[in-house]
């Protein structure tokens, strides 16, 4: 299990945040990524894996119509 | 065209952006006058909207109608109204009292007209009285000269009457930039939804462009008045005409943001290239694009009217679309050469100024059609006939919702009303332009739609209830509020009714989850309605605000205030006016305002609790189908956060649990909200809160003693 934006996740092995977003739908641009705490660039989606229990945050920066 | 009036002004210099008189016109008695504008006056409302309801407040009565004599359209700029160093400055904001339920409607726009209406001497406009005969206003700002003229003008749509009127005035192809003109179209003398285009003069298409006061109905007083158009001219405008107090901190601000346009913009939300139609694909992949009357979020055909579509196949692309000078972000985009199909401008080519995502998604998704063109020629027609385009598309949804329930009938309307009938909503625009057929009932509006089917055809008044997506007259905006309850409250506890320019909170609260607690939303509802009433007061645009962001945003504590452009916003108040405000200040200037825009609502009878309850579809789904198609997400609700045992439950009952959920949750939400805003349980501000604010004022205080 892990927490997305303080929301329970099953955890999956193998899932990185590119997977992660490309699950979630989450095609908005701009979005900042955290994990524990530490901001994830974009260049390192593909190759940071998500881990049983960790604290995802995947901010979308959209606050207006 | 004969004058029937002329008035001569002197000018007065522009200190710190106010020129500190306003000018008023009785078209009555065609008396034209100059207000002075007291420190008091600028103090408690600043200007735009502030002006706007303080002078509309006192020249009605709690008995005044949309049709008295004595409403006014006010239109103000606002002190930073004008400056052309920083994006976004160039808006203006129409106030009256509108015909969908009498009380205060507030309207943004772009368009030349209310910085130009300033630089020729005068913060706000205020239009009252009604002409014998059509008259057109002429405003010359360099002249020093304001005339009435009985316009002699047959033409009525606004395309071609911003065209004439601006060849008409202009004395040579040079001087049309420096005008703008206001007028509404057909369908102001039959719809409560007609809107006002403000135009600018595009001087590298060598077109009149137009712009929206869309919401709210105020195109159906102007007419009602009697105004063809208003017209202005004033030549000369540039960057330091506002007078500013420090020009080098409006210069820096805009510097700034220039640069982060440039680099940013293509790799966030592409303004430049399709302005906020960015978002078309966007809302449905996170299932809030209102589909078929806002039952669903999403819908398989979305690809044929995805942002793409339009980018590559109709809108002009590499080329400035500014709606006033120095706006980097450019968004207003538009398809040129456009083929119109049906109608009186059918064979004709013509530039359609959008879509922009309201309308792609009022004018599309939400009436069930994926047609590209279609979602054109009918922004065309909304926008030349003087339509609304987000009404138009919520009250076609609910028509067809209805005549998919059998509400009417074929027979009743003449028209096959399912979701998607391009036909049927192509002839419905034109009924509602000439005031004939079904579209003249559609046209008045969902308020009003919703009695007529009760009392004709015998329509179920909770269906129509629960259905009709209006509060307090006016119709949703086009985001699916179902699955935020910070939304709801963005749309349902606000002053002028469902129109998402107070808070647009889905993304904060329903994906990112940083508003859990019903405090946390009170305090987003809270902050985003009174920062987003500011720009109303100053002069601004909102979309420059958080339509790109800049690099230091995700080291911020809270990024979705965006609090390097909030400093933005700070340095250029404070360098063109010389104050020296703070963001919490200017938070207070907006809650001075708003809670007058609230009093003013319970002044006219409209702004109570009662009157901040939202269609249940706005909170869940009314309909088996709505229920189904998003089964587990509405199960684990029940089961996980309610505590419902779904063994065996059909869905009505697991739809009657949830149902009665939701709207508790609601409830909560509206307590905590009035809480943080100091309003009593019955959403009435308090006497204590006016004090705070220095409120208190005699006339204020008398309406809410009487409601406490
Ligand atoms: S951001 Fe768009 S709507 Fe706002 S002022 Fe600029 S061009 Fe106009």
């Amino acid at each position: 299990m892990f927490y997305l934006n303080n929301r329970e996740e099953e955890f999956q092995e193998k899932l990185t945040v590119t997977k992660l977003i490309e699950l979630k739908k989450y095609t908005y641009k701009k979005k900042i990524v955290k994990i524990n705490d530490e901001f994830i660039n974009p260049d390192e989606y593909s190759t940071t894996f998500i881990e049983d229990g960790d604290d995802v945050k995947i901010l979308h920066l959209l606050a207006g119509g | 065209m004969k004058i029937l009036k002329e008035y001569k002004y002197d000018f007065t210099e522009i200190i710190h952006g106010y020129n500190n008189r306003s000018l008023k016109i009785n078209l009555s008695d065609m008396k034209i006058e100059s207000k002075q504008i007291s420190e008091e006056m600028k103090q408690k409302f600043v200007g735009g909207k502030g002006f706007g309801l303080r002078y509309l407040w006192d020249a009605v009565t709690p008995e005044t109608k949309w049709n008295s004599p004595e409403n006014e359209i006010v239109i103000s700029s606002g002190p930073v109204g004008g400056i052309t160093q920083y994006p976004g400055s160039g808006k203006s904001i129409v106030v009256t009292l509108t015909p969908l339920n009498d009380t205060p409607m507030d309207s943004n726009v772009g368009g030349h007209f209310g910085p130009l209406l300033k630089f020729s001497g005068w913060d706000a406009l205020e239009l009252q009285g009604k002409a014998d005969k059509e008259v057109i206003v002429y405003i010359d700002g360099n002249e020093g000269i304001i005339k009435i003229m009985e316009s002699n003008i047959e033409t009525i749509d606004s395309h071609i009457l911003s065209e004439e009127l601006t060849e008409m005035f202009a004395k040579d192809e040079t001087d049309k930039r420096n005008y703008s003109i206001v007028s509404t179209g057909s369908a102001a003398r039959y719809s409560n939804v007609a809107m006002l285009n403000f135009t600018f003069y595009d001087v590298k298409r060598k077109k009149v462009r137009l712009k929206q006061a869309g919401r709210g109905g105020i195109g159906r007083v102007f007419n009602d008045k009697g105004i063809k158009a208003l017209v202005i001219k004033y030549e000369g405008v540039k960057s330091d005409l506002n007078n500013p107090a420090n020009i080098s901190k409006i210069n820096r601000a805009g510097i700034r943001f220039h640069k982060e346009m440039n680099r940013y913009d293509d790799e966030q939300n592409g303004m430049r290239k399709i302005g906020t139609a960015n978002i078309v694909e966007v809302m449905n992949d996170y299932d809030l694009l209102p589909t078929h009357n806002f039952k669903f979020g999403s819908h398989k055909d979305i690809a044929k009217i995805e942002s793409k579509v339009f980018i590559e196949k109709y809108i002009t692309q590499n080329i400035y679309d500014g709606c006033w000078h120095g706006c980097s972000m450019s968004c207003a985009k538009a398809a040129d050469d456009f083929k119109i199909k049906t109608g009186p401008y059918a064979g004709h080519k013509v530039i359609v100024d959008g879509p922009e995502y309201e309308n792609a998604a009022a004018l599309g998704s939400n009436i069930g059609v994926f047609c590209p063109e279609t979602i054109l020629e009918l922004n065309f027609y909304c926008d030349t006939y003087g339509i609304d385009t987000i009404s138009f598309g919520t009250m076609v949804a609910f028509a067809m919702e209805c005549y998919e329930n059998k509400v009417f009938t074929k027979e009743d309307t003449g028209l096959d009303l399912s979701f998607g009938n391009i036909d049927s909503a192509l002839e419905l625009i034109h009924q509602i332009a000439d005031g004939r057929g079904f579209g003249k009932i559609v046209g008045m509006g969902i308020k009003f739609m919703k009695k007529y089917f009760i009392e004709n055809f015998d329509a179920d008044p909770k269906f129509m209830f629960d259905i009709g997506m209006e509060q307090k007259g006016l119709e949703f905006s086009e985001y699916m509020p179902k699955e935020s309850l910070a939304q709801q409250g963005g749309y349902g506890l606000t002053n002028k009714g469902p129109q998402h320019d107070e808070a647009w909170l889905i993304f904060m609260d329903m994906v990112n989850n940083q508003i859990p607690t019903f405090e946390d939303k009170a305090e987003a509802l809270h902050y985003f309605p009174m920062f987003r009433t500011w720009f109303g007061l100053v002069g601004l645009c909102k979309l420059p605000w958080n339509d790109v962001t800049p690099h230091s945003n995700k080291y911020s504590k809270e990024p979705a205030k965006m609090p390097e452009h909030v400093q933005n916003y700070v340095d250029i108040y404070n360098g063109v006016t010389g104050k020296n405000v703070k963001i919490d200040d200017m938070i207070e200037e907006s809650e001075r305002v708003y809670n007058f825009q609230r009093i003013f609502n319970i002044r006219m009878g409209y702004g109570k609790r009662t009157n901040d309850k939202i269609p249940y579809r706005s909170m869940g789904p009314v309909t088996i189908e709505e229920y189904l198609s998003r089964e587990d997400r509405y199960d684990k609700q029940l089961k996980e956060i309610v505590g419902y045992n779904l063994t065996n439950k059909s869905t009505e009952e697991k739809m009657a649990v949830l149902r009665e959920y939701r709207e508790s949750q609601y409830e909560k939400l509206t307590d905590a909200v009035y809480k943080r805003r100091g309003w009593s349980k019955d959403g009435v501000p308090t006497i204590e809160k006016l004090k705070e604010l220095g409120m208190d004022l005699p006339e204020l205080v008398d309406i809410v003693s009487r409601h406490l």
